[in-house]
């Protein structure tokens, strides 16, 4: 299992793709890449085409019109080929209930080709060797889940692709479940991860892509993001009672200050700015008692992305 | 091929689990044993076997119950798992959709065999013990049993091309009883009824021996009724058919027909949908 993933090219490459059905577009021009060892997060409303992009890239569905290459090839004629290299979670997903989870995962390895120890590799490693031989119809949710991920695992895929893979889990699943498709990433498999919960994927993804109304509008790294949508960052000083009017004084004119009360000092500026800023707080010890600096959260980010220009 | 003998297999696994297949062999074992045993009371004093009467009955009321249990087992093949997000799931396996239908397919037709094998089996052991019986007798039952089979194989690939049809499952519950009644029943009700009507004798009998073999239902009633020597005399309908009853060749030719017409069209609509 641990051999590396790593390949050259993107593990993903889509151009000017646009799916349409017969009375309207669900992709209209995307183009994306996505890379091995990296994890990319497609952010979107519901119905933004983030599920139909999935489809196309599973060789379900086809284009179009457009260019789409999975694993350096193409879904629609490689089918057989990619379908042993690539591991996908859908939304929503109910095996059959009578069976027993390692039944279940034993009948996809058998699919894909896989001998039977991978099935209880895979089912040590979701934490599932316990539960395996019990009737699915006792399942927990989570533990769906983690069947579920069990199964998009299976045959160490150099892709994995998974369509909102923790709604419904507790946050303690959730972790767990991240740091499973982190080792595989960090072995370098490509991951794309559909979601709706958006200050879960923040920190996990390397790469964030938002769609809105079947474009993509924006892809990049938070940071990229951030900078690109010129969103402020926010600064809290917490002051000394009644100090804080002369903390804000101090700060100079032209500050776009948000809110002063007796004892707090809440201000936006530039990313650029923020480091003149914390040194005028600094060199007024005596007044500052503490500093909380806020960058744009990826929330804000979405907001601004999928607000703008809205309602056609 | 690996594909196809793997999703067979769960196929029958699955039955097995949810008890499909227990409890059809129950059904079917209920069923021959009771009518072997209570079938022989009317026919005490006529020179008619046993196991002739049982042939006789058990075909006639399998053509109810077996097309019943094929379209139970198989009216949610696709939409059933279509429902449930894991259709969407095993096509992004290296599986090909005809895999997918035909897999299933003989998955659910080998639990038929077995529930009939063993159900019926079971009532012809138990008059092999009774009874001492001529090998065409047996051979008609072996008859009865494997064209049973082939009854149900034709339902159930009714049933899969229903389930490829729609998009949820409780549509296709209602298409499949619907067929049930039409075929086995309404159909017979027209044909009696046309022959009723039909005081000017219009109705061939060509045509007629053509309206029984049209029908997998029908085809597979004639067919038992035929296959006996004795149970022309048992059967009333037998009187009828007999004037010019169909080849069993043409009959077992309709119900192989009307098995590998509904899996091609199932083929065809599901490698034509988009998920």
């Amino acid at each position: 299992m641990a051999e590396s993933l790593r390949q050259v090219g993107h593990a993903i490459e889509v151009q000017d793709l646009c799916k349409c059905y017969r009375t309207h577009t669900v992709l209209d021009r995307v183009s994306l890449t996505a890379d091995h060892g990296r994890t990319l997060a497609l952010i979107g409303h519901n119905g933004a085409g983030k599920t139909s992009l999935l489809k196309i890239l599973l060789g379900l569905s086809r284009p179009t019109t457009g260019h789409v290459r999975v694993l350096g090839q193409n879904p629609e004629h490689a089918q057989a080929e990619l379908r042993r290299k690539h591991g996908f979670l859908p939304e929503h997903v109910a095996f059959h209930g009578a069976m027993r989870g390692r039944d279940v995962l034993r009948f996809y390895a058998r699919l894909k080709r896989l001998p039977r120890r991978d099935v209880d590799e895979l089912l040590e490693q979701v934490g599932m060797s316990g539960a395996a031989d019990r009737r699915i119809n006792t399942y927990s949710k989570g533990m769906r889940q983690r069947l579920g991920l069990a199964q998009a695992l299976l045959g160490n895929p150099a892709l994995l692709l998974l369509d909102e893979p923790t709604t419904g889990l507790d946050p303690f699943l959730r972790r767990d479940l991240y740091d499973i498709v982190h080792a595989r990433r960090d072995l370098g498999a490509a991951v794309l991860i559909c979601t709706h919960s958006l200050d879960e994927i923040e920190q996990r993804a390397d790469c964030i892509a938002i769609m809105r109304q079947g474009k993509l509008i924006a892809q990049g790294s938070l940071d990229a993001l951030r900078q690109a949508t010129g969103l402020p960052v926010r600064i809290r000083v917490a002051t000394v009672p009644g100090q804080a009017r002369a903390v804000a004084e101090a700060l100079g004119s032209g500050v776009d200050l948000q809110k002063v009360n007796d004892r707090s000092v809440h201000l936006d500026c530039l990313e650029t700015e923020k480091l003149g800023f914390l040194r005028r707080i600094a060199e007024q010890p005596e007044r500052v008692r503490d500093v909380e600096i806020q960058a744009p959260r990826l929330e804000q980010i979405y907001a601004h992305y999928v607000g703008e220009g809205k309602p056609q | 091929m690996n594909a196809v003998l793997a999703l067979a297999l769960e196929e029958f696994r699955e039955g097995l689990r949810n008890r499909w297949v227990v409890g059809a062999i129950i059904l079917f074992a209920t069923l021959s044993l009771s009518l072997a045993f209570l079938g022989s009371t009317p026919v005490g004093e006529l020179k008619v076997s046993r196991l002739a009467v049982t042939v006789v009955s058990l075909a006639s009321l399998s053509v109810y119950l077996v097309p019943l249990i094929a379209l139970a087992l198989s009216f949610d093949t696709l939409v059933g798992e279509r429902e449930r997000g894991t259709l969407l799931l095993l096509l992004t396996y290296p599986v090909a959709r005809w895999q997918v239908v035909i897999g299933k397919y003989l998955g659910q037709v080998l639990i038929l065999g077995l529930a009939i094998a063993l159900g019926y089996g079971c009532a012809g052991l138990v008059l092999a013990l009774v009874d001492a019986e001529t090998a065409g007798g047996w051979r008609a039952y072996g008859a009865m049993m494997a064209s049973s089979w082939l009854l149900g194989c034709v339902f159930a690939a009714l049933g899969c091309l229903i389930s490829a049809l729609v998009r949820q499952r409780a549509t296709a519950m209602g298409l499949a009883i619907g067929l049930w009644l039409a075929m086995v029943l309404v159909y017979d009700l027209t044909v009696l009824g046309l022959l009723m009507a039909d005081t000017e004798q219009r109705l061939s009998a060509p045509m007629f021996s053509a309206l029984m073999t049209l029908n997998p239902a029908d085809a597979y009633r004639v067919f038992n009724l035929t296959t006996l020597d004795g149970s022309a005399l048992v059967s009333g309908v037998g009187t009828l058919g007999a004037q010019s009853s169909p080849s069993t060749g043409l009959l077992l030719g309709s119900l192989v027909i009307w098995t590998i017409l509904p899996l091609l069209a199932a083929l065809f609509v599901f490698k034509r949908q988009e998920l």
